[in-house]
């Protein structure tokens, strides 16, 4: 019988990770929150794209689920400090998403169910960068986590990646969302340490 | 709903840092639904970028508060006005 390694493909240790400046490894997932939990039915849950014109593009639970699905593993960095690395999820890509829109926008601002909103440039939602994930570790995402859908955008701040998305909406101007206009940079780019405005 | 928040006394020490009276015996105005109240019976959610005081009434947002290192941004577009006791000036 030969000895399985472990060595290999296994996690990363603390050591051995280049993390953000600032950050520090956790390994479970903490739950943040703004506000209470919305428990949202999946009969009645939609996901739409407006453009800046008001063209909108809905999709509810069944058509959302038939849309082309990737497994995308990535590594979360909090602007509260704690990075999570290597968790798996399943989602469908905002290229796939926004790919019938027809716009001249650079702006987005994101909603969710429960209120919450955050704001992005277009640019960072495209090309392979961001995804509405519906699984989260092989199973179907928990509400506390952003179930049944949340956005995730993992080269910003998790702050960006909205749980319990039901709306993208396409702007000519920047609009800053609820962190945004409180004190948390415009932006979030972890890896410049942009947690705050001036940063 | 599942809900996890502890009430508006909970706000006494990030305020304290602010504010040269306790705010938490102030009284406001919900702009979403006119509830009036002490800050003390918000419902304030921590676990979070910065601290959310919510309308017990509507569940709307009253305020917002988030601190920096060095800085502190406090958003209360969600109160209308602050009734704030002071010292009796006569």
């Amino acid at each position: 019988m030969g000895i399985v390694s472990r060595g290999f493909g296994g996690r990363r240790s603390s050591r051995a990770v280049n993390l953000p400046p600032g950050q520090y490894l956790v390994e479970d997932f903490p739950v943040l929150s703004a506000g209470p939990t919305p428990l949202v039915n999946l009969g009645s849950w939609t996901f739409t794209v407006r453009s800046e014109t008001g063209e909108a593009q809905e999709w509810n639970w069944a058509q959302f689920l038939a849309l082309p699905h990737e497994s995308i593993t990535v590594d979360l960095h909090c602007v509260t400090k704690w990075s999570k690395l290597g968790t798996a999820w399943e989602g469908v890509s905002l290229d796939t998403l926004l790919s019938d829109v027809a716009s001249s926008a650079e702006f987005v601002l994101v909603s969710a169910y429960g209120g919450y909103t955050t704001n992005l440039p277009l640019e960072d939602l495209l090309d392979g960068k961001a995804w509405v994930a519906d699984r989260y570790d092989g199973e179907a995402l928990s509400p506390e986590h952003g179930g049944p859908a949340r956005l995730l955008v993992p080269h910003l701040y998790l702050w960006k990646s909205a749980k319990w998305v039901r709306d993208i909406q396409l702007l000519n101007n920047d609009e800053p969302g609820f962190w945004e206009s409180v004190g948390y940079h415009n932006y979030g780019d972890p890896w410049r340490e942009q947690r705050y405005w001036g940063d | 709903m599942s809900d996890t928040w502890v009430d508006g006394n909970g706000l006494a020490g990030a305020l304290r840092e602010l504010f040269a009276v306790d705010i938490t015996t102030a009284r406001g105005t919900c702009v979403g639904c006119g509830t009036v109240g002490p800050v003390a019976g918000a419902r304030v959610y921590t676990r979070a970028p910065g601290v959310v005081a919510r309308c017990p009434g509507c569940g709307g947002v009253l305020f917002r508060l988030v601190r920096g290192p060095d800085r502190a941004w406090l958003d209360l577009r969600g109160v209308t006005c602050l009734e704030i006791q002071v010292p009796d000036s006569g």
